[in-house]
């Protein structure tokens, strides 16, 4: 299979991407964000959950959170492509909310054939969700799931799960004699215990969660089976995020090194400023077709989708980094405090780059596909 | 990646349909000769000779030109040109001598050429009959493009032209140049002017080529020089003082941005030719043995050959993306990424491959236990040429930071 030229990015597609931006630009702008998240600045403040329950609900009501449910279970089975775009935007306005998580639980449920398809109603009808798979040291292979499921009980703790203090559902990869399964269980369940982690980004909240033998029903007899299929979509759907944010902070930059003077001269007048923004819009534009490309891919060319996301990942990640560093850098003294807004998409890149595995990562599994797989 | 062919018009469809038909029974055979690796670099009679009959004849089946007028000795087609490209590029056929021509001059001479010179001067160019050199770069202007000082005195109908213009690709073989000089110099950019000059007929009647030799010990490129060459006024590109503009269409098209697309055809196999991706990369590294095992087990290296295959990738997607107007926020924010990507993009990769390479990356085409033939350390070196051609990097890094992110122009 081949992919259609203009990446099946269809005028229904553009206008959701549209008129999303239209939707944080009018509610969601960055001193509002700042507002929100950013009122304790004590390094050793308590782990909270902040984000505007309202604006969600909103984006509920506009059917965002169940873009990727298919329509055989009351969703809208937009192509990725087109939730791709979304994504970007969501990433620009860094809004907290658990559209990231529910979507990437949505791919995986899909690829779990008909076991899946009651959660997906249940997302579809506004429930949201979270995957948990990652052992305390944040491994990237389902296969190390710390959690056991014996008799469709959970037991174990499941670390690094994102927007675990905002979902209504988790998504928990365990482990039986008969291999790796998935389950869906309410995070209000009997033996479901969430600790909050203190974390450096203020955009997201991140906890560990401890199963007790949790009683919760299996979606997927074979876990490795589904991720794998769903793990592209996702990887792509996370590098649309860094891709809006690297944006969002480079047009800020921009506008800032374009009004501050030095030496008599806006500080974008000096090459040493100059060219490092025009290697951070290279580094985003590249990024940001290797993600269409990818969801592209995910959409028609299901056989390239593992290569082509690696791509965007590995693109993304190394981005989101530079993009973050040289914002703060180009915006010098007033870029190093707490109420420049920066540093605000500076932490979520920061927690992006890493979450599904940086640049050396997913090189490194590239080059399994490229290098050894093709005799 | 994408399917050719699924978004044609119906004019570009059956535009394409007769164009495979033709190259499939009209591809020429393999050359006698050895071809460089790129038209800038032909240096023999043989060479030319046998890429000029191949330019002449895809020309006459229609598939140069195709997207300017008729009476120009255009195709007086819309949109077609990409189509020609796309199919030639899948039947491998050899590339095209005048690209000078093709990629500049017409462009530069459809947008600001009085009609009588298009009628003149373009059903050769697109014939490849006559080859087309670039007279922009002067000893003491490079990257300060307008600080050019070679000169033009009006005397009656015609202009007295006398200077010194530098790496000019192809000259040795040229009926033509575009020109970039200056009519006034009191002025720096409203004292440039724009001609058309003839380069073979005046040999030794106001113009000197003379062959300066690269890093690589090629030749392929010259210094030209003007000692009182008369040319008459009709050659003259758009007002007087306008040369600055008239540049910057040539620039833009030089760079992949322009807005006509230029005929281009390649992909054809010969002995020498040589591709800097990352595909023959990663290929040199699965057979360069080190330490008992291969480079491409090496996993810095692996690191290395990824974020080419991944910068190569983002580039293909990036012209892709050139098109779907819904996913830029800003027209001329890709294109004008074009030549600084690509040519970064090649210059690492060759560095890489020599890094592969170790020790042998020592040897030269004349040994024979150079791996590849010694390509790749005379592709690193080449590679310099396009990251300074045709504004260098830098330049180019000015221009996207000036043009599409509005900052301050560093001048």
């Amino acid at each position: 299979m081949s992919q259609p030229d203009d990446f099946g990015f269809t005028e229904e597609a553009a206008l959701l991407k549209e008129s999303a931006r239209k939707f944080f630009n009018e509610k969601f702008t960055a001193d509002v964000l700042h507002n929100m998240v950013a009122g304790d600045p004590s390094p050793d403040r308590a782990p909270q959950v902040q984000w505007d329950e309202d604006i969600w609900q909103q984006m509920v009501d506009l059917g965002w959170s169940l873009l990727a449910v298919p329509e055989a279970q009351g969703g809208v089975g937009m192509p990725l492509v087109g939730v791709a775009g979304l994504v970007e935007e969501l990433g620009r306005a860094a809004f907290p909310c658990p559209l990231l998580s529910t979507l990437a639980a949505s791919y995986i449920l899909s690829a779990c054939g008909s076991e899946g398809e009651p959660a997906l109603t249940e997302i579809a009808e506004g429930a949201t969700a979270t995957l948990v798979f990652a052992d305390e040291n944040g491994s990237l292979e389902p296969k190390a799931t710390p959690i056991g499921v014996s008799s469709g009980n959970l037991d174990g703790t499941g670390y690094f799960v994102q927007d675990a203090g905002k979902v209504s559902h988790l998504l928990v990869c365990a482990r039986s004699d008969s291999g790796l399964s998935l389950h869906w269980l309410g995070t209000d369940a009997a033996g479901v215990e969430r600790t909050q982690d203190s974390i450096v980004d203020l955009t997201r909240d991140q906890a560990h969660i401890h199963f007790n033998n949790a009683q919760a029903q299996q979606v997927s007899a074979d876990a490795s089976a589904a991720l794998e299929q769903a793990l592209p979509a996702l990887w792509t759907l996370y590098a649309a995020d860094m891709v809006g944010a690297g944006e969002w902070l480079l047009q800020t930059t921009v506008d800032y090194v374009n009004a501050r003077q030095q030496f008599d001269k806006p500080l974008g007048f000096f090459q040493a400023v100059k060219h490092p923004l025009v290697d951070v819009m290279v580094m985003i534009d590249q990024a940001k077709s290797l993600v269409y490309n990818a969801a592209c891919a995910v959409d028609c060319e299901p056989e390239m989708a593992r290569q082509y996301a690696h791509m965007a990942q590995a693109s993304a990640s190394d981005m989101a980094d530079y993009s973050g560093s040289r914002a703060v850098q180009c915006h010098g003294g007033i870029g190093f405090t707490w109420e420049c807004y920066v540093h605000l998409f500076f932490k979520r890149q920061r927690h992006s780059q890493m979450l599904w595995g940086d640049g050396p990562w997913h090189r490194a599994r590239l080059a399994e596909i490229v290098i050894d797989a093709v005799a | 990646m994408a399917e050719v062919g699924q978004m044609d018009t119906p004019e570009q469809a059956e535009f394409r349909q007769s164009a495979r038909a033709w190259l499939e029974d009209n591809r020429p055979a393999d050359p006698i000769v050895r071809l460089p690796l790129t038209p800038l670099e032909i240096m023999t009679e043989g060479q030319l000779s046998y890429l000029q009959a191949w330019q002449k004849a895809a020309y006459d089946a229609g598939l140069v030109g195709c997207d300017y007028p008729v009476e120009m000795g255009g195709g007086g087609k819309n949109d077609c040109q990409r189509i020609a490209n796309e199919e030639m590029l899948a039947a491998r056929t050899p590339y095209m001598p005048n690209v000078i021509g093709l990629g500049m001059a017409a462009p530069t001479v459809f947008y600001h050429g009085q009609e009588a010179v298009k009628q003149q001067l373009l059903p050769r160019l697109f014939s490849g009959e006559d080859i087309w050199c670039q007279g922009f770069s002067e000893p003491g202007a490079g990257s300060d493009l307008a600080s050019v000082q070679t000169f033009a005195e009006r005397k009656g109908d015609k202009w007295v032209i006398n200077g010194h213009k530098v790496w000019t690709s192809l000259a040795h073989f040229a009926d033509w140049m575009i020109l970039l000089l200056r009519t006034d110099k009191s002025v720096k950019h409203d004292g440039l002017s724009y001609f058309v000059v003839p380069i073979r007929s005046a040999l030794g009647k106001g113009v000197t080529v003379r062959p300066l030799i690269k890093m690589t010990g090629e030749t392929g490129f010259n210094e030209v020089i003007f000692e009182d060459l008369e040319v008459d006024d009709g050659y003259r590109l758009d007002e007087l003082g306008k040369g600055w503009q008239v540049a910057m269409t040539t620039l833009l098209h030089e760079r992949g941005a322009g807005d006509l697309v230029t005929p281009r055809s390649g992909g054809m196999k010969n002995k020498s030719s040589h591709v800097s991706n990352a595909s023959s990369l990663i290929s040199l590294a699965k057979r360069t043995i080190r330490s008992g095992s291969t480079a491409a087990d090496d996993p810095l290296l692996r690191d290395r050959m990824m974020q080419q295959l991944v910068r190569e990738t983002g580039m293909a997607a990036s012209q892709r993306r050139t098109r779907v107007t819904a996913l830029q926020d800003h027209p001329m924010r890709l294109p004008l990424q074009n030549k600084l990507l690509m040519s970064e993009i090649a210059q690492d990769t060759a560095g890489i491959a020599t890094e592969v390479e170790g020790a042998a990356a020592s040897l030269y085409l004349a040994d024979d236990a150079a791996p590849d033939g010694g390509q790749w350390p005379m592709a690193y070196m080449n590679s310099f040429g396009f990251t300074i051609a045709a504004g260098t990097s830098e330049v180019q890094k000015n221009i996207l930071g000036e043009r599409v992110l509005g900052m301050a122009k560093s001048k």
